[in-house]
């Protein structure tokens, strides 16, 4: 019989408030084998793990259970508190009363009845606990980075600056990511790819690291400390070795007419192409979706011009496999489509664009070479018309119901920058709420008002009519004026929510890494871990796991890179012990609980047992500890109930259940 | 038949297998049992007919753990069970010599009684390579006859195939009998409203006598120690608290089974209750086919089965939970 010792926590009034603690602890008190109760006001505090720590000794306590908060929160302090009083870690359990009742109960009576209840599950769960002892794990001292846009290309300089060597995959044949498509950037206005070029190249030329284009995540397997992850090296049909990068082989390409993704489409580039003058690396690819000689067989132009000799139509698909101790995932966003936003004639005028569309239009290295001209004819637009939170901030299943937050600072932004290149220009902003929370945002929005003369009107835009002529009409309501505006306009710009990069779904689960409705990568903690997945060596950098700026992104970058650092300089991981152990006498080898298991720690032996004197070898599941991460497919898999998961056997959570209803 | 008895008696012989896994005649004319033939002398009780309905796949795990090769008789529908089997690593290929017999479908001698022909001496018409379509009976109240199909096991109106999946060597030709729609009675049960299909299942498994017959003919339930038998998990031997727990086993033997099951509808087919025992297996047969696309266990070896495996593209709990 266990002696337990039950200790419940007011946390101020958190779980007080709304729990009779009081009663709490004198009911646990009447449980059998509960030699001690008591409540305090902060268990977590030094005083209350005193109590914890006292009781134990002084009462001999086998088993310790703590009314409190999630175990998320405490069950590290509290097992610590349990281990310093000489009692195994792996005795103490924790009653969640707080998140799982105090808060999410308003009756005083009904919650105090069910924390009574919580406790009676985890005393008869303590009843049948073992200790436990942990093992360790080795560290591979490798990150790697999914994604070599801004937040990727930082994340990797800070970790290979701390000297670790870092992979950075990035799927499209440059790094650089939406960074790279940007014009200018807000609030001081500085040129993006001035910005940008130095990091990337910096990332390029470090001793410890490796940048990986054109490829993509195949498979991750392992654990935190030791991942190994095949990595697709899709066929560039150029060696990158002899590559020179002189472009002669772009040029001569015949296939010119295929839209660029890198120019979102507005123009076109060859068939053989580098995305952009400052690509990293600066080597181009075949698009063999669209180059002749993949299609028909006939052209090889772009070989027979290459002095080097680099282009080579057979070049295959490689899989790398290489092992890393940690994974930051920067998987950026894209914008949404607006395929469902017929209203804004996107579809209909070429002079409706989109505000990344507008920023290859201003940018020099453009479609447009700069000039900001309408695409339908060329000519430049008097009346330049924004619409803000398009798909943003939506209440219906079209949009978000998340603000892009990126939006409002762009937008004042590009009608400052219009209003200063092209002063003749109207422009006319439509908002909902102009966002402005950051450093010198506001006044940046302020100068756009005051000092540019951009027209902000607060209201929707119901909808824009393509006439006849080619021009714009856009119907809109003035919220503060209270009437309905119509207004003529050469182009209209549409401010797009994001949305994360669409293969974030695929890759979080090849992570284990879970994500939100909206497929943002979900942090371990809003708060307290915001740059950490989960799943434990898993970490999130950029607009992956929510909208953010580039000031953000980067700081957040470095936040990850912090929490990568601290892994890797580590020699070796504790692991935990609460992992699936299979019962030789009742395993019948069907090879179930091997198929379920998400970490490969399963394999079969051929084992001699000695079954009630019956002699025999018998294929049975033998479980890699190292592998095992605890979460039980195993255990509910297997139809004879052999397997089952040390810290929560399938007898302690059926002694749970017990406990509750009786 | 002949020609099966004399290929199975020359392979004996000639040290191919050591002992032959088939069928002897039991103290009626309708009731023959799985046997065991060491001897070529003892395979003159060795028969097969249209009675022969056991599948002895199951017993093949035993005799994976003898000394030398068995030889097993399996018909179409019991080669799924096999393949079962090998994927679950519970019957040795190297240690069975399959001969793929002919099934013309098998026959129900509950049917038979329920046309009022009882007291039967001899039957004609059963032999499985005889497809004359009618059975004949010499009873103690005269001669009487039926149609054969008329007579079949409800598993074989719908067939699974004439096609043996494994073997090493076939003997006789097959005819599959599929007649009916497979998830017919499925989808009469599904129509039902909660508590008429509550009450339906509760009559039929309230005549359950837990006599585990169902347990130990499924080729499935090839656990070396079943939950329901284990000191371990508080239920063996336990009494009934109430009428609902009786349900429970058969409840927790369908999900214990789900995607492993071949639907070879032993359990029905030896319940001396008469409990349509297949009805749950074959439920969720139907689910694991609209969730996950069709799947057959049994079908091939090595195959993950839908519910040990997993695709990106996998129905979400949540989806499945809101077609109930």
């Amino acid at each position: 019989m266990q002696r337990i010792g039950v200790f419940v926590c007011h946390c101020g009034t958190n779980i007080a408030g709304t729990v009779d603690v009081k009663k709490v602890a004198e009911m646990a008190a009447k449980e059998t084998g509960v030699v001690h109760a008591e409540d305090y006001q902060y268990m977590c505090s030094e005083a209350g793990q005193s109590k914890i720590i006292a009781a134990i000794r002084e009462k001999g306590l086998t088993g310790v259970v703590v009314c409190s908060c999630s175990p998320r929160m405490h069950e590290t302090t509290f097992r610590k508190a349990a281990e310093k009083a000489g009692l195994n870690p792996y005795m103490v359990e924790i009653a969640n009363i707080r998140e799982h009742c105090s808060w999410i109960h308003k009756d005083m009576q009904e919650a105090t009845e069910k924390a009574v209840i919580l406790a009676r599950a985890a005393i008869a769960k303590v009843h049948l606990n073992t200790p436990l002892k942990p093992g360790e794990s080795r560290v591979t001292k490798r990150a790697l980075v999914i994604g070599g846009g801004i937040a990727g290309i930082q994340t990797a300089l800070d970790i290979a600056d701390a000297g670790y060597k870092v992979d950075i995959v990035e799927k499209t044949p440059s790094i650089g990511g939406r960074m790279s498509q940007l014009d200018k950037t807000f609030p001081t206005l500085d040129c993006s790819a001035c910005i940008l070029t130095p990091k990337m190249v910096e990332a390029a030329s470090h001793e410890n690291i490796t940048i990986y284009t054109y490829s993509e995540i195949e498979k991750v397997a392992g654990f935190v400390g030791d991942f190994t992850v095949d990595i697709r090296k899709k066929a560039r049909s150029v060696d990158m070795e002899k590559c020179t990068g002189c472009g002669v082989c772009s040029e001569k390409c015949p296939s010119k007419k295929n839209p660029s993704e890198f120019n979102r489409g507005l123009g076109n580039r060859s068939a053989i192409y580098i995305p952009f003058a400052q690509a990293i690396p600066n080597v181009p690819v075949i698009d063999r979706e669209h180059c002749t000689k993949f299609k028909t067989g006939k052209c090889g132009v772009c070989a027979k011009v290459c002095q080097a000799g680099a282009v080579d139509y057979d070049q295959q698909d490689e899989i790398i496999t290489q092992n890393y101790g940690a994974i930051v995932a920067a998987t950026g966003f894209d914008m949404i489509g607006l395929d469902k936003y017929d209203e804004y004639a996107y579809s209909q005028s070429k002079d409706v664009i989109t505000s990344l569309e507008l920023e290859r239009i201003m940018n020099a290295a453009g479609p447009t070479g700069g000039h900001l001209e309408r695409l339908s004819d060329g000519r430049a637009p008097k009346n330049i018309v924004f619409v803000q939170c398009v798909g943003s901030r939506c209440s219906d299943a079209r949009g978000k119901s998340y603000c892009s937050k990126i939006c409002c600072m762009y937008t004042a932004k590009h009608a400052m920058l219009i209003r200063d290149k092209y002063p003749d220009t109207n422009v006319t902003v439509f908002y909902i709420d102009v966002r402005t929370p950051g450093k010198n945002f506001d006044e940046f929005y302020r100068r756009a008002v005051e000092d540019y003369g951009v027209n902000y009107i607060k209201g929707q835009v119901g909808k824009v009519f393509l006439q006849p002529d080619g021009t714009l009409l856009v119907q809109a309501s003035d919220l503060l004026d209270n009437r309905q505006i119509r207004m003529e306009a050469d182009m209209v710009v549409l401010a797009a929510a994001i949305e994360p990069n669409p293969d974030a779904r695929r890759i979080a689960t090849m992570l284990t890494a879970s994500i939100d409705t909206n497929n943002f990568l979900t942090e371990a903690h809003a708060k307290l871990r915001p740059v950490e997945s989960p799943t434990a060596g898993i970490f999130l950098s950029g607009v992956c796991q929510g909208s953010k700026d580039i000031p953000e992104t980067v700081a957040q970058a470095g936040a990850a890179a912090v929490k990568v650092i601290g892994l890797l300089a580590k020699e070796k991981l504790t692991t935990n012990p609460c992992t699936a152990k299979a019962d030789e006498l009742l395993c019948n080898g069907c090879s179930q609980c091997a198929n379920v298991c998400p970490y490969g720690a399963i394999s079969y032996e051929e084992k001699q047992v000695n079954d009630h004197g019956i002699r025999e070898t018998r294929r049975i599941a033998a479980v890699n500890n190292a592998l095992c991460q605890g979460c039980g497919a195993c255990t509910v898999t297997c139809p004879s109930g052999a397997m089952d998961l040390q810290g929560f056997s399938n007898r302690q959570m059926i002694s749970e259940v017990d406990a509750i209803c009786r | 038949m002949q020609e099966l008895r004399d290929r199975v008696k020359a392979l004996l012989m000639d040290g191919t297998v050591d002992r032959v896994l088939g069928w002897k005649a039991g103290d009626l004319p309708y009731n023959p049992e799985a046997a065991y033939f060491e001897t070529p002398e003892s395979l003159t009780e060795f028969i097969y007919d249209g009675f022969c309905g056991a599948n002895l796949s199951k017993m093949m795990i035993e005799a994976s753990k003898l000394e030398g090769r068995t030889l097993v008789c399996l018909k179409p529908c019991d080669t799924y069970s096999f393949n079962q089997l090998l994927t679950e690593h519970h019957v040795d290929r190297n240690k069975a010599y399959i001969i793929g017999v002919a099934c013309k479908g098998k026959l129900d001698i509950e049917k038979i009684h329920a046309f009022g022909i009882k007291g039967i001496r001899r039957i004609r018409g059963s032999e499985a390579d005889v497809a004359s379509g009618i059975l004949q009976f010499e009873t103690i109240y005269g001669e009487k006859s039926c149609a054969y199909a008329d007579a079949m096991l409800e598993r074989c109106h719908v067939c699974k195939g004439k096609e043996h999946r494994i073997y090493d060597e076939l003997i006789g030709e097959s005819k599959e009998t599929k007649d009916a729609d497979r998830f017919a009675q499925v989808e009469q049960i599904e129509a039902m409203s909660p508590d008429k299909r509550f009450a339906y299942f509760q009559k039929e498994l309230s005549k359950c006598i837990r006599c585990n017959a169902c347990r130990n003919v499924c080729p499935a339930c090839s656990c070396r120690k079943c939950v329901f038998d284990s000191t371990r998990f508080d239920s063996a031997q336990k009494a009934n608290v109430d009428s609902f727990e009786e349900k429970m086993f058969h409840i927790i033997r369908a999900f214990h089974v789900a995607g492993r099951c071949t639907d070879c509808g032993e359990c029905s087919r030896v319940c001396p209750q008469g409990i349509p025992l297949h009805l749950f297996n074959r439920k969720f047969i139907k689910d694991i086919n609209a969730f996950y696309g069709e799947f057959q266990a049994g079908e091939d070896i090595d195959v993950r089965g839908p519910l040990v495996s997993y695709a990106l593209d996998d129905r979400k709990p949540g989806q499945t939970a809101e077609r109930g």
